[in-house]
């Protein structure tokens, strides 16, 4: 007996979250490919951000440096929530004026845009700090013999500071990208059809809000694991040429 | 040397009354070195003598307070405040410069067969087939050609700096800058290291050569320097320098490291 109201209500949720209508699941898949798509970008765009920022903030001038300090201390500080409403705010009603100025109407913005947008300058300012700290850690010997070379800026830092800084940034950026994807969830409060969102309405429409969730929850939790194994293999690839116990030394 | 463009007699290199400062601190007081086509130019003194920063300044690694620096006849453009003028320039100088260090300083993430080509095929543009081509040639002169594929860090001291004067080499240096290249190992990889380094003198190659060993400075080189407190206190042919030393200083510092 109980055993078939379980068996039940097991394939009441299956066809809950089933792939074709009635089902939701095709409305979650959509969202969690939403969701993957700005963190991708916004965790893209942070590495630029941080590339920049962390030479900025090592190599700069006194201005450019003032001027990070004043970005990575004010992102950081701010909660991601609060800084997604007053970017994507300010963001599009910028945009929207500038548009209006120029002659144009109202610009329709995209929502994944506008979320790469948004979590991307976050991104930027976490980035900045984590690279900074990765460049720091580089021996400054391999940089000085790049230069005694004569290897120009640019090459150095694509051949020489960056390869040998992976190593050092590679666990900070993976914690980086599993808060992207985390803080996609975010965007919900603005709107957006991530896979929180249309978790949240299929539950609503439905009332089965704990297979829903769960199932959001499963989701959230296979894209975490896919990316601890790449991660893993990344860091594997950056550490080359570096025993794991150098020597039982440091 | 293909291509270059300085007469045939011009001095491989020249270091004209080289001044260094770190705030306060004269570290260089006007010190002047020339090294033609083949000489082998040991700079000895005690330490804080200034003999690292003169190695340094030549490719402005260090950047000279005053002087002048003149690699195969070009001289090195500089500002009012001595830094180089002109990057192209310093960079194409610095890459005629092949400088071995104290610590190696291979790069950790690229095996010995990278940190051979790496500067030929990424500075000076040379096909990466006959980089590495090469680079074995010049793996296999200094005993190291079953490791080209091996990381840095599973290597000893002593086989990293043959590694690292193979990277050197590679670039086909008009001047080799050795940078106390025996001094961060443990004895008994000293020789080893010592033994490429002759074979280079030996062959004609022009360097400069900061070095604590004496007796092998004495074998090598073909004029000796002493450097105390920023300024040549002695210089002359090794045996003369070392047998018959003028100065007081001189004889004190050789008298010590004995």
């Amino acid at each position: 007996m109980v055993l078939l109201i379980d068996l039940s209500g097991l394939s009441d949720a299956l066809e809950l979250l089933s792939l074709s209508p009635p089902g939701w699941g095709s409305n979650l898949l959509r969202g969690l490919v939403h969701s993957l798509q700005i963190a991708f970008g916004a965790f893209g765009m942070g590495l630029v951000i941080g590339l920049f920022g962390a030479y900025g903030k090592l190599y700069g001038g006194p201005i450019t440096r003032d001027l990070l300090a004043i970005y990575t201390t004010v992102i950081r500080a701010v909660p991601e929530l609060v800084l997604i409403l007053i970017l994507y705010y300010v963001g599009t009603d910028l945009i929207n004026k500038a548009s209006q100025a120029m002659g144009y109407g109202r610009v329709e913005i995209s929502g994944v845009i506008a979320g790469i947008w948004v979590l991307g300058i976050v991104q930027g300012a976490y980035a900045t700090e984590v690279l900074r700290g990765a460049i720091k850690a580089v021996p400054p010997g391999q940089i000085e013999a790049a230069r005694a070379f004569g290897m120009p800026t640019l090459t150095l830092m694509r051949r020489v500071t960056i390869p040998a800084m992976m190593g050092f940034a590679t666990p900070g950026l993976a914690n980086l990208w599993l808060i992207a994807t985390k803080d996609t969830a975010l965007l919900a409060i603005v709107g957006f059809n991530e896979l929180t969102l249309e978790t949240r309405q299929a539950a609503s429409s439905t009332r089965a809000y704990f297979t829903f969730f769960l199932a959001a929850g499963a989701l959230y939790l296979i894209v975490t694991l896919g990316s601890g194994v790449v991660f893993g293999r990344i860091e594997k690839w950056a550490r080359r040429g570096q025993p794991s116990l150098r020597g039982g030394g440091r | 040397m293909p291509s270059d463009p300085a007469p045939e007699d011009a001095p491989a290199i020249q270091l004209i009354d080289l001044h260094k400062h770190f705030g306060e601190l004269e570290v260089l007081k006007g010190v002047s070195v020339e090294a033609r086509k083949g000489d082998v130019v040991a700079i000895i003194g005690g330490s804080g003598s200034g003999k690292s920063t003169l190695l340094r300044c030549t490719n402005f690694l260090e950047t000279p307070s005053a002087g002048r620096v003149v690699v195969d006849g070009e001289e090195v453009r500089v500002r009012a405040d001595g830094s180089p003028a002109d990057r192209r320039q310093i960079e194409r100088i610095r890459s005629r410069l092949g400088m071995v260090f104290q610590s190696f300083n291979l790069w950790t993430h690229r095996t010995l067969l990278e940190n051979v080509t790496e500067v030929p095929v990424h500075v000076l543009g040379v096909s990466r087939d006959k980089a590495s081509e090469q680079a074995l040639v010049l793996l296999d002169r200094v005993g190291l050609r079953d490791k080209a594929d091996t990381y840095p860090a599973y290597l000893s001291g002593g086989q990293q700096q043959r590694a690292a004067i193979a990277r050197a080499l590679a670039v086909e240096p008009s001047v080799m800058l050795f940078d106390e290249p025996t001094s961060a190992l443990d004895p008994e990889l000293v020789g080893e290291v010592l033994r490429v380094i002759r074979d280079l003198a030996d062959e004609g190659r022009t360097m400069l050569l900061v070095t604590h060993e004496m007796k092998f400075a004495r074998e090598v080189a073909s004029e000796v320097i002493y450097l105390y407190e920023g300024r040549i206190e002695e210089k002359g042919p090794p045996d003369q320098l070392f047998s018959d030393p003028r100065s007081e200083r001189l004889k004190q510092f050789l008298q010590s490291i004995h």
